[in-house]
């Protein structure tokens, strides 16, 4: 049975305006395309959300003013008032990924955070950011976050390089784990809208999980924006509050 | 109702929810916002901790091997530290430590649950 499945076929890039500089590819893409909406849109609901103040906020105040909060909250508890300096970065941070994740299960849309690069690129800021602000905030004694209290000077040697290692993995997990969920729940998606699509009647059982899987998936969106704004918290934290 | 009736309504609301939020205030804070959220969340993130590890540091090795020519010594070392690292960044997140060794006390104590993912 010939079944026509290309579950990844949606994660290809596709230019739309096609711009090159010399060598350099610069085409406008699907990829781009998305996330200019996804910022237009994380921008529109804090602008519009906050034009009309009022006391019983209409539906898209109340989204920006439980997006604000939860940040804020976020950000008082993992790193305390200090941290709220970083705020905007944490929140756009926040919004960001939230509104490319959600975007992503829009059908024929596309998923940007599904992209390894993009992932990885935001957790490098993260990374090499946090890593700055300990520097800067701590100078010399920042290394002091690679040695554990109270360990023999023997087992120092054994334990500052699996400090180190833990720490410069960090980027790596930040950004494999967004990309790898939204990469797999949306293979799983295509190939199971692929089932439903070849064998007719029976098909309806694939199409019926689908359903499901796509609010699995609408929870996952959700949850990996939060996990990737809350590790970023608590990387933060760490630069900030050396122990 | 006029102004100042919903005035007092809302300030009458505003001081029951004062009431109710000190009343339930240790036992939210304990459990955290969101629990079941929060405790799928920390289970999506663990998984991947120990993989990545290793993952990472064999290539870190693997490049190091390729500039010193020391085949496969810093491959095989960095293998293990890898694992070791791995397990204890997935220990240090369960024993809910903070994500250092020496984090303990102020924050970790008030921030609670969010404190424990890492």
């Amino acid at each position: 049975m010939a079944l026509e499945l290309h579950p990844l076929e949606q994660f290809v890039i596709k230019p739309i305006v096609p711009l090159h500089i010399g060598k350099l590819d610069i085409s406008f893409t699907n990829s781009a395309l998305l996330m200019t909406i996804a910022v237009l849109l994380a921008t529109a609901v804090v602008v519009i959300g906050t034009r009309r103040e009022e006391l019983v906020p209409s539906r898209i105040q109340s989204l920006g003013e439980l997006a604000y909060e939860f940040i804020g909250n976020m950000i008082d508890e993992t790193v305390g008032t200090d941290g709220q300096r970083y705020f905007p970065f944490v929140f756009t941070l926040f919004m960001f990924i939230l509104f490319g994740n959600v975007l992503g299960l829009i059908p024929f849309g596309y998923t940007f955070t599904g992209q390894l690069i993009v992932t990885f690129a935001m957790a490098a800021v993260v990374f090499v950011g946090v890593t700055l602000i300990g520097i800067w905030r701590h100078g010399w004694r920042f290394l002091s976050f690679f040695v554990p209290h109270g360990v023999p000077i023997v087992l120092l040697l054994l334990l500052v390089p699996i400090e180190l290692l833990s720490y410069l993995i960090r980027p790596f997990t930040l950004s494999i784990r967004l990309f790898a969920n939204m990469l797999a729940g949306h293979t799983m998606l295509a190939i199971f809208g692929g089932f439903a699509a070849s064998i007719g009647i029976l098909g309806l059982l694939p199409l019926g999980l689908d359903v499901l899987i796509f609010f699995l998936e609408l929870l996952v969106a959700v949850l990996q924006a939060y996990v990737f704004t809350i590790l970023t918290c608590l990387y933060l934290n760490d630069a900030i509050n050396l122990h | 109702m006029d102004e100042r009736e919903a005035r007092a309504s809302l300030k009458d609301l505003g001081e029951r929810l004062a009431k109710a939020r000190g009343e339930h205030a240790p036992k939210l804070a304990m459990r955290g916002a969101a629990p079941t959220s929060s405790a799928l969340a920390f289970g999506l993130r663990i998984g991947l901790e120990l993989v990545v590890a290793v993952v990472v540091s064999v290539a870190i090795g693997w490049a190091i091997d390729g500039w010193l020519g020391t085949k496969p010594l810093a491959m095989v070392v960095m293998f293990f530290l890898g694992v070791a690292a791995g397990m204890w960044n997935v220990y240090r997140a369960v024993a809910g430590m903070g994500s250092k060794v020496g984090a303990r006390g102020g924050i970790a104590g008030a921030a609670g649950d969010d404190e424990d993912e890492d």
